[in-house]
């Protein structure tokens, strides 16, 4: 390999460049971002930055030395337009073309939007930003979905003072990823914290004075955030040949097609440990699949099947959320530690009697490790 | 070549990748996850481990500086 290309210049795809220099490759490595910014960290932007305790400057996720040192051939700002795969050139928004050897593909996801116009989304640094700025005691946000993304939201808006409308489909928020009983922890401390949460409340459109709801009725607000889910960056690879089915079709080993590899928010992979094709948009895994595609491209015979045990994490209020394992497919749930009322707990999700899945809120780390270990031996 | 390793606390999220990667060089506080550095300046055989620990590290919390 004497030409690796790396698309999407954030966790993912810094990982991926930083493991093939540690790995010793030696020759042109091109790392192409669509965003100006040098790459940073999205999980504070609806914490910290959210909250103004931090500025911009602390997400950084390398020193411009770090960079630097890894020799690389950095085009911010200018997007992939196309992918040539018999040719083995990407095609930039530019006009021009970058031969490769190697490609990784990590272009990550963009927000889902609503109908209507001037609602906020909240995945770049200039989105939280833009937020910020208009909130402040007395402030109606209105939330549009109470996944974790716009429950952190919620909750830093509350602390700002906000007066905060939490809307959600579904009966009860994230119940189908942490279960039901899990969920209606997570709804009573949104509403002893005087968040307005209200379910089972589908959202058609976005207004001039706030939402309007599949009923008809009308929810004012002086700004809405919408948090409905994502969808991956893959307009470019329209007719490449690659398999795009909510993100980029992946083996086992991360790889879509011959010396192509896609990783993080992006990658749809076959993950053998669970059995399943899974996409997660979690910050460890971006990372971890950057590393692992990058490896798998130096050392394609060699290649290790990419199995990680995904890892989130979810800051509310004073609740540190922490999850192990594929919760999603669990068909039962058991409060092992803690509980749930003291809002301290383990939850352990299992499918078919088989351990899938860990979540703790407030406990020490020691608690959580026994539980992280028993899920790397469990048996699929 | 020798290493030092610097903790920017308040960036750590108590994910705990770094204790798993690498268990003789980092550890975690019990009240709240927040990770500790037990050896600052680990040997040779220990700075694989320790490279690989700052670059799982979800919050780029773990600076690595080499001499
Ligand atoms: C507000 C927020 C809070 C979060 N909180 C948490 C949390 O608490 N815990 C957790 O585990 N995870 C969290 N996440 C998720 C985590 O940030 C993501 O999993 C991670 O950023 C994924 O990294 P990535 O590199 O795969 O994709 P991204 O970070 O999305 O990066 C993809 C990059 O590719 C660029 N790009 C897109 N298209 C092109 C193109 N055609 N050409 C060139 N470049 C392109 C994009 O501009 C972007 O810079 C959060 C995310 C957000 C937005
Ligand atoms: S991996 Fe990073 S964030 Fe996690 S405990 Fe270690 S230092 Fe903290």
């Amino acid at each position: 390999m004497k030409e690796a290309v790396v698309v999407g210049a954030s966790a993912a795809g810094l990982a991926a460049a930083e493991t093939l220099r540690r790995q010793g490759y030696a020759g042109k490595l091109t790392l192409i971002g669509e965003e100006l910014a040098a790459p940073y960290d999205r999980p504070p932007l609806s914490k910290q930055i959210l909250a103004s305790q931090w500025e911009p400057d602390r997400l950084v996720l390398r020193t411009e030395i770090e960079l630097a040192a890894l020799d690389l051939d950095l085009r911010l700002g200018v997007g992939a337009t196309g992918l040539d795969l018999a040719g083995r050139t990407v095609a930039l928004a530019d006009g021009t073309r970058v031969p490769y050897d190697g490609l990784v593909i990590a272009t990550g996801v963009r927000p889902r939007r609503l109908p209507g116009q001037g609602a906020h989304v909240m995945r770049t640094v200039d989105d939280a930003l833009a937020l910020r700025k208009r909130l402040g005691p007395g402030r109606r946000l209105v939330v549009v979905g109470a996944g974790f993304l716009g429950a952190e939201s919620a909750a830093v808006a509350r602390g700002l003072g906000c007066d905060v409308v939490l809307l959600e489909p579904a009966p009860v928020p994230l119940a189908h990823a942490v279960g039901t009983q899990v969920g209606q922890v997570f709804a009573e401390v949104h509403r002893e914290h005087g968040v307005d949460l209200r379910t089972g409340v589908a959202v058609s459109a976005v207004t001039e004075s706030g939402v309007r709801l599949a009923d008809g009725t009308l929810v004012e607000a002086d700004e809405v955030l919408v948090a409905v889910g994502s969808i991956p960056n893959t307009a470019w690879l329209d007719g490449s040949g690659l398999t795009v089915a909510d993100g980029v079709v992946c083996d086992e080993f991360s790889a879509a097609a011959p010396d192509v590899y896609a990783a993080g928010d992006v990658a749809r992979w076959h993950n053998p440990r669970f059995g399943e094709t899974m996409r997660v948009e979690h910050r460890t895994n971006a990372a971890e699949q950057g590393m692992a595609a990058a490896r798998n491209l130096l050392h394609p015979g060699e290649g290790k099947p990419f199995d990680p045990i995904p890892y989130f994490w979810s800051d509310q209020y004073d609740m540190k959320i922490q999850a192990y394992g594929y919760l999603r497919g669990h068909d039962s749930v058991e409060i092992v530690d803690g509980a749930l009322a003291d809002r301290r707990f383990v939850a352990a999700y299992s499918r078919a009697g088989r351990l899938v899945g860990v979540l703790a809120v407030g406990m020490p780390p020691k608690a959580i490790r026994a539980w992280r270990v028993a899920l790397t031996k469990e048996e699929r | 070549m020798s290493m030092r390793i610097e903790l920017d606390e308040p960036k750590c999220v108590a994910a705990g990748q770094c204790v798993m990667v690498a268990p003789d060089v980092f550890d975690q506080r019990d009240e709240d996850g927040v990770a500790i550095v037990l050896d600052a300046e680990p040997g040779p055989e220990q700075e694989d481990e320790v490279r690989e620990a700052a670059a799982v590290c979800p919050a780029a919390a773990i600076k690595l500086v080499e001499r």
